[in-house]
């Protein structure tokens, strides 16, 4: 847990302008109110069993654990949650949240989409309004979800300014929370942003790892050698790896974006091969330039294009109780096909980094071992980026 | 006595009221900087409120934003920005410069290092627009050591405990934003930022300046009328825009844009 003011160590905390710091500080005060309100946790359940469609399974992935050899690989199946990915746990917690607020207005940012599709999906349910933003260039990469946001009835804001994905969306969606606070509520989609954003996403997200280890414990009947998760801000890997935490013995991998590789600066792995700064209302580990200015990021997949990472992912690796590894664009599409021919589960491609990790790890340890992966989303938003490097025109 | 404290303590005396430019550093080129600062001094400003540009400026608008873009894509680093504070010292003793701008940049040198290199360079006051005084300690006990003001934002949205809790931190003077949303923004309310400044206050004796959404003469006067300073963004930056292809034209076309802000605000307390 952190401290009161939301620091993980050094980390965490909330540098936001002062317009925000009352907003902020009565979400804190709504969500430790609801948190532990038996009223809310039963409608965030019934939820989550009926809306999303959890638990969601625990697939133990035989025929690829034979082909690597070494270690029975399992996957959490978020790939089949509702809308497709792991953010719906947090938006719909988000939204009831918002609902007892008393606000009428989401807003979000995205990268991939998913957020933005989980967020427009919530807002639909509940009907209340629903804004969008998403970097122009994300807009071009992601076109099915930026269609799937609109049908929702959400208005999608092309962010235009500085790189145009996720970081420059998330500058703009702040922006837009400071002129409307009064009525608005910012559905964050990662651990990351002022205090108590880090801590409230993960405690959404942590169902992933909660069922994860009922379901490891019945089938395995162990407690698992590893836990894999892809991190971009890091929400589903902290959701699967909380409830682990305590678990001395299991070992943690986080996978980042290594892009084109960490030596030529274009990647997105800032616990990786970047420095503790300041962005998005938290310090954390960074990709930034001497100066303290923020770089442009590079990633195959939308979703883990983001120069920042949740402040509890940082004081992991600085603890060293998670070890965190990159993984480049080409091991990823790797692993896309690989998982896609062998099993018949077109992974997402922010999942497909941890799924390559789990290829070199998978054949160093004995068979009785067991790793889960956390398969946070479903392929189908990545097939046109696929294809495209692929020269096929769909 | 700071120079800050000095400034307002003279304008005082002479039943005068602040005005505050802002334009961002290495905006549209590092050369024009210093030359600006000059002609706006000579225009009538009493305070320069230099931005330190920023990848990442999320309390700003589209036109400050911009300005960031230009002057990072002509490589201004934060070095360079107290760099021209030195040039500017050689000709100016006299105008108090503040330094506005992000935390990572200066979390980068290092508080204590930052504070030290801004003070030799002729620095007298510095806002952070992304760190409330809750995250301030160690940034705050670095610039008085220094004898750096922290000058701290104030907003719609602040509770009395927070008014209190941030005039008790601040010195120099109180940064009162005056809307809800980004610099550049369009709607100001006096009445509204009357009510807001009274309130103030009664919590502080420092002079109490307003900025965001003041953009012409008559909204520079009718701020005058109730703060202790005007502060002026984005109506200046957005005339440097204007002029970015020609950028020896931007002293004289800036200054003259300012010059008749001073004069309304003159000619008001005149009323």
């Amino acid at each position: 847990m952190p401290d009161e003011k939301g620091h993980f160590g050094p980390y965490g905390g909330r540098f936001i302008a002062e317009t925000l710091m009352e907003p902020i500080e009565e979400l804190r005060q709504a969500y430790e109110r609801y948190r532990d309100d038996p009223d809310f946790q039963a409608e965030l359940e019934s939820d989550l069993a009926h809306y999303v469609g959890r638990p969601t399974p625990l697939y133990f992935a035989q025929r690829w654990s034979e082909q690597l050899g070494g270690a029975r690989i399992f996957l959490k199946r978020e790939d089949l949650s509702h809308t497709g990915a792991h953010k719906i746990n947090n938006t719909v917690g988000q939204a009831l949240l918002a609902k007892r607020m008393g606000k009428t207005r989401l807003i979000a940012e995205t990268g991939a989409g998913q957020h933005g599709v989980a967020t427009a999906t919530v807002a639909a349910r509940l009907g209340l309004e629903c804004v969008v933003y998403m970097g122009s260039e994300d807009i071009e990469r992601q076109a099915p979800n930026v269609y799937r946001m609109r049908l929702l009835g959400a208005e999608v804001v092309p962010v235009t300014s500085g790189s145009r994905t996720l970081k420059d969306a998330l500058n703009e969606a702040m922006r837009d929370w400071v002129a409307h606070v009064d009525n608005t509520f910012y559905v964050i989609g990662t651990v990351a942003g002022p205090h108590p954003y880090p801590v409230m996403v993960r405690d959404f997200q942590a169902v992933i790892g909660r069922e994860a280890r009922t379901q490891i414990l019945a089938q395995l009947g162990a407690l698992p050698h590893a836990l894999v998760a892809c991190v971009g801000g890091g929400s589903n890997a902290i959701g699967l790896f909380h409830p682990f935490c305590k678990d001395e013995q299991v070992a943690l991998y986080g996978v980042e974006a290594a892009g084109l590789g960490l030596e030529t600066g274009q990647h997105a792995a800032s616990l990786c091969a970047g420095k503790p700064g300041v962005l998005h209302g938290n310090r954390t580990y960074l990709v930034e330039n001497s100066h303290g200015q923020i770089m442009d990021t590079h990633s195959i997949s939308a979703g883990l294009d983001y120069p920042g990472v949740g402040p509890e992912h940082a004081w992991l690796k600085d603890t060293g109780r998670a070890t965190y590894v990159a993984i480049s664009d080409e091991e990823a599409l790797a692993a896309f096909h690989a998982l896609t021919r062998i099993e018949g589960i077109i992974p997402a491609l922010e999942s497909s980094h941890a799924l390559a990790y789990a290829m070199h790890l998978a054949p160093t340890l004995a068979p009785e071992q067991g790793i889960i992966v956390n398969l946070s989303g479903r392929g189908d938003k990545d097939i046109n980026t696929v294809a495209k490097i692929e020269g096929i025109s769909l | 006595m700071s120079r800050i404290t000095e400034r307002f303590a003279l304008l005082r005396e002479q039943g005068r009221k602040a005005l505050i430019p802002y334009i961002t550093a290495g905006d549209p080129k590092p050369q024009v900087t210093v030359p600006l600062m000059h002609a706006l001094v000579a225009a009538g400003a009493d305070i320069l409120e230099l931005g330190v540009p920023f990848s990442d400026p999320m309390a700003d608008g589209p036109v400050i934003q911009k300005a960031c873009e230009r002057a990072l894509a002509e490589g201004t680093s934060l070095l360079d920005v107290l760099a021209m504070v030195a040039e500017f010292r050689r000709d100016d003793q006299e105008t108090p410069v503040i330094l506005m701008g992000y935390l990572n940049p200066i979390e980068i040198l290092g508080y204590q290092n930052f504070a030290q290199q801004a003070a030799v360079h002729g620095v007298d006051g510095l806002l952070t627009v992304d760190m409330p005084p809750e995250e301030a300690a160690p940034l705050v006990v670095a610039c008085e050591e220094q004898g750096l003001d922290r000058i701290f934002l104030l907003a719609p949205t602040s509770s009395p405990k927070r008014i209190e809790q941030i005039c008790a931190l601040g010195s120099g003077f109180i940064y009162y934003v005056s809307l809800k949303g980004v610099t550049g923004a369009s709607t100001l309310d006096v009445d509204d930022v009357s009510l807001h400044v009274a309130n103030i206050r009664r919590h502080t004796s420092m002079p109490v300046g307003v900025g965001f959404g003041i953009r012409d003469a008559p909204s520079a006067a009718q701020i005058a009328s109730i703060a202790d300073a005007v502060v002026v963004g984005s109506a200046l930056v957005k005339r440097i825009e204007q002029y970015q292809d020609s950028p020896e034209a931007i002293p004289e076309e800036v200054s003259a844009l300012l010059r008749t802000m001073r004069e309304a605000i003159d000619a008001a307390k005149n009323i």
